[in-house]
C-alpha cells in the first residue's frame, strides 16, 4: 500500500471541540460577490472585458491621434492604401502603402500595359514583377504590378495608418469615430430598453390584476410586430440620423426587458422577504428599491448585455441596406458599407471596419456569456 | 389547444392589421403623389388619374378599400416598374428567397446539430472548444461581413465560385454558405448545451450501463431527446434568416425579395417597400405561430395555453 511509508508521528488524532462545530471557516459571501468572483475568474470573459474597454479607448482618443478631421474631403488623396512610417518597409505587413495585383497579357508587355491603365499611372510608379512570360496567346504571361500611389501623388511624407476612402477621407479617424458612433448608438439605445422595460414590466408584476392583464395585452400585440417590420417604417418616416435609429430600436426593443422584469419580480414579490418587509412596515418605493431591484439586477444586467451587439447590428444592417447615416457622418455600417464598394480593388477599406465591428461583436457576446454563468446560481461551486 | 390556436391567429390578424394600418398612413403621410414627378399631364389630366384610382375620395374611405384589397391580396401598383402590381413582383421573385432560404436552414441546421454533438461528446476537449468558437463566431459576426468575406476570397480572388447574380446552382452556393452559418451556429450552440444535459441524465447511465453501443445512446438516445426543444430556437434562426436574406441577396445580387427590397428603398418605391414589408412581416408571424402550435404537438411535456385538460 502506498500509505504505508507515512510516518505514525504525522498521524494525529483530531481534537473534537464543541465550539468548532457551529464555526463557519471560509467568509460568507453575498451572491453579488460570488458572482463577481466567477466573472473575474473566467478567461474569455475577462479578456474580452480588456478587447472592448481598449476598443472604447480607442473610439474616444483615436480620431485625434493623427491631424485628419473624419469629413476632411481631398479627392486628390482619394483610395491611398494603408501606410505606417516604422512598418512600410516590412513587405508582408499590409502597410507598405503600396496596391499589389496580378494582370494576365498575351505577353509581359501587354500585360504591364494593363497594369498601367489600372492604376492610371505611369511607368515609374509601378514595379512590375514578371511571373509568366507568356508565349503570345491569350493569359499566358502574368505579371504581378506594385504601385506607389503615395510617390505617383507627390506625397512622400503622408501617412494614412489605414490609407484612405473613395472622397480621400482618413480612414484611421474615420475608423474609430464609427466605432464611437456606433457604440453610442448601441448603450443609448439599451439604455432606454433597461429604463422602459424595467419601469413597464415591473409595474405590471407588482400592480398586478387588471393593471397587469391590460399592460399584458399592449406588449402581445407589440412583441407580436416584427422589430425588422418596425424599425425599417420608422427609419422610413424619421429622418435618417443618431436619433431615428435609436428611437426606431427601442420602440419594439424594451418589450423582451419587459417581459423578463414581469416574470422575476410576479416571482419575488410573494416570497416571504417581501411579505416581511411590508410587515415590518416598508414603503411601496422601498420594497422594490430595497428589495426586489437588486435581487433581478443579475437579470437585467445579461439581457442589457445582449441588448448592445445586437443593437450594432442593427445599425450596421441599416447602415449596409442604404437606411442608416448619412454621409459624411461615419459608423461601422456606413464604412462597410463604402468599403464593401470598393472590396474588388481596395480591399483595405473594407477590412479593417470588418474586424472592428466583428471584434466587438464577439467579445460582447463572450462577456454576455460569462455574465450569464457568473449570475447562474448552479455554476457556482 | 385548439383554443390556444384560434386565439394566436385573432393576434395574428390583429398584428397584420395593425402593420397594414400604419403602412397605409405613413405612405400618406410621405410627401409627393404618384403624379408628382408627370409635368406632362395637364391638371384635367391629372384629375381624372386621381379619380380613376380612388386618390380624391377622402382618406378614412381610401383606408377601407385598401384594407380590402390587402386582405385580397392585392398590394397596389409598383412606382419603379409602372403598371406592374406589387404582388406579381413578389410572385416572380419569391423563387430564388425560398430555394436560398431553404437550402441554408435545412443545411445549416444540419451541420449545426453535428457540431453540436461533436462538442458535446468530446466536453472539454480539443474539439469542443473548436466547435464552440466556431458557434460564437457564427453568431457574432454580421452575416454582411461574412458575406463581404466569402466572395473576395473565393469568387474574386481565387475566382473558384461565381461572384454574384442568380443562374444556376452553383450561384447560389456562396450566399448559401453566408446565410446558413447563423443557423448552424444557433443550432451548435443550442445542441450542445441540451445534449450535455441529457447525456448526464439517468436513463443515458442506464442505457449505458445495459451494453448498449455508444453509437446507439449517443445517437437514439441523446440525440433524440436534444432535438426536440431545438424547435424553440427555429424561431429566432428563421428571423435572422430572413433578416440576413436583405443583405445576402443585395450583396450576390440575386433576383430575390430582400434584393427588391433593398432596391426599393434606394428609389422611393413606396408601395412595394410596403407590400414587401408586409410580406415579411406575415411570414415573420407565420413562422413563429407554426413554431409554437409544433412546440405543444411534439412535446407532450409542453402544453400551451394553461395545460387544463
Amino acid at each position: 500500500m502506498a500509505y504505508d511509508n507515512i510516518p505514525k508521528e504525522l498521524l494525529e488524532p483530531l481534537e473534537h471541540q464543541e465550539s468548532d462545530q457551529e464555526k463557519i471557516s471560509r467568509p460568507s459571501r453575498t451572491f453579488m460577490q460570488d458572482a463577481t468572483r466567477t466573472f473575474f475568474k473566467s478567461v474569455p470573459a475577462m479578456i474580452s472585458l480588456i478587447v472592448l474597454l481598449l476598443t472604447l479607448l480607442m473610439s474616444i482618443i483615436g480620431p485625434w491621434m493623427n491631424e485628419y478631421g473624419y469629413d476632411d474631403q481631398d479627392l486628390n488623396r482619394a483610395k491611398l492604401p494603408p501606410r505606417i512610417s516604422w512598418l512600410e518597409d516590412i513587405s508582408w505587413l499590409p502597410f507598405t502603402g503600396t496596391l499589389t495585383e496580378t494582370f494576365m497579357g498575351t505577353d509581359v508587355d501587354d500585360a504591364t500595359t494593363k497594369a498601367l491603365m489600372r492604376f492610371d499611372t505611369d511607368e515609374e510608379f509601378v514595379d512590375i514583377d514578371v511571373i509568366a512570360e507568356g508565349d503570345g496567346s491569350r493569359g499566358s504571361a502574368e505579371v504581378k504590378a506594385t504601385f506607389h500611389p503615395y510617390e505617383a501623388k507627390d506625397l512622400h511624407d503622408t501617412y494614412f495608418w489605414l490609407g484612405t476612402d473613395n472622397l480621400g477621407r482618413d480612414q484611421w479617424t474615420r475608423l474609430w469615430k464609427g466605432t464611437r458612433v456606433s457604440m453610442f448608438i448601441a448603450f443609448a439605445a439599451a439604455a432606454i430598453d433597461l429604463l422602459i422595460g424595467v419601469v413597464y414590466g415591473g409595474i405590471s408584476a407588482y400592480a398586478g390584476g387588471r393593471v397587469d392583464d391590460i399592460m399584458q395585452r399592449g406588449i402581445e400585440i407589440l412583441v407580436g410586430i416584427p422589430n425588422l417590420v418596425v424599425v425599417l417604417l420608422m427609419i422610413m418616416v424619421l429622418n435618417p440620423g443618431i436619433t431615428s435609429i435609436i428611437i426606431a430600436m427601442i420602440i419594439t426593443g424594451w418589450t423582451g426587458m419587459a417581459r423578463i422584469v414581469r416574470g422575476e419580480v410576479l416571482k419575488l414579490k410573494n416570497q416571504e422577504f417581501v411579505l416581511a418587509a411590508r410587515t415590518l412596515g416598508a414603503s411601496t418605493g422601498r420594497i422594490i428599491m430595497k428589495h426586489l431591484l437588486p435581487n433581478i439586477s443579475g437579470i437585467i444586467i445579461i439581457n442589457t448585455m445582449f441588448t448592445i451587439p445586437s443593437a450594432i447590428f442593427m445599425e450596421a444592417f441599416l447602415s449596409f441596406i442604404g437606411l442608416g447615416l448619412m454621409p459624411p457622418e461615419a459608423s461601422l455600417g456606413t464604412l462597410i458599407n463604402t468599403g464593401f464598394d470598393n472590396l474588388r480593388s481596395y480591399p483595405f477599406m473594407f477590412i479593417y471596419p470588418a474586424i472592428v465591428i466583428s471584434v466587438i461583436m464577439i467579445a460582447f457576446n463572450i462577456m454576455a456569456d460569462g455574465l450569464r454563468d457568473a449570475f447562474d446560481p448552479k455554476m457556482h461551486k | 389547444m385548439v383554443r390556444y390556436i384560434i386565439k394566436r391567429l385573432f393576434y395574428m390578424v390583429i398584428t397584420l392589421f395593425i402593420i397594414a394600418s400604419v403602412s397605409f398612413f405613413l405612405m400618406k403621410m410621405l410627401p409627393g403623389s404618384p403624379l408628382s414627378a408627370q409635368d406632362k399631364l395637364s391638371e384635367e389630366q391629372k384629375e381624372i388619374v386621381l379619380e380613376k384610382y380612388g386618390l380624391n375620395d377622402p382618406v378614412p374611405v381610401q383606408y377601407v378599400r385598401y384594407l380590402g384589397k390587402v386582405a385580397k391580396g392585392d398590394l397596389g401598383i409598383s412606382f419603379q416598374f409602372s403598371n406592374t402590381p406589387v404582388s406579381k413582383i413578389i410572385k416572380d421573385r419569391i423563387g430564388p428567397s425560398m430555394q436560398l432560404g431553404f437550402q441554408s436552414l435545412v443545411i445549416g441546421t444540419f451541420l449545426g446539430i453535428l457540431l453540436g454533438m461533436i462538442a458535446a461528446i468530446f466536453h472539454n476537449g480539443f474539439l469542443d472548444y473548436g466547435s464552440t468558437f466556431l458557434a460564437v463566431l457564427g453568431t457574432s459576426v454580421p452575416s454582411f461581413v461574412f458575406a463581404g468575406l466569402l466572395q473576395w476570397i473565393f469568387a474574386v480572388n481565387l475566382g473558384w465560385f461565381p461572384v454574384a447574380l442568380w443562374e444556376g446552382f452553383e450561384y447560389s452556393i456562396l450566399p448559401t454558405v453566408a446565410l446558413m452559418i447563423f443557423p448552424m451556429a444557433t443550432a451548435a450552440r443550442f445542441i450542445r448545451t441540451e445534449m450535455l444535459e441529457v447525456l448526464g441524465s439517468d436513463f443515458i447511465m442506464t442505457a449505458r450501463a445495459k451494453g448498449i453501443t455508444e453509437y446507439v445512446v449517443v445517437f437514439k438516445h441523446g440525440l433524440r431527446n436534444s432535438l426536440i426543444p431545438l424547435i424553440t430556437v427555429m424561431g429566432p434562426m428563421a428571423i435572422g434568416l430572413l433578416t440576413g436574406s436583405l443583405v445576402i441577396e443585395k450583396i450576390f445580387a440575386i433576383p430575390g425579395i430582400g434584393e427588391q427590397f433593398v432596391k426599393s428603398i434606394m428609389t422611393n418605391d413606396y408601395p412595394t417597400i410596403m407590400g414587401t414589408t408586409l410580406l415579411i412581416a406575415f411570414l415573420f408571424i407565420f413562422i413563429v405561430l407554426v413554431i409554437d402550435i409544433l412546440y405543444g404537438l411534439i412535446d407532450p411535456r409542453i402544453r400551451v395555453g394553461g395545460g387544463e385538460k
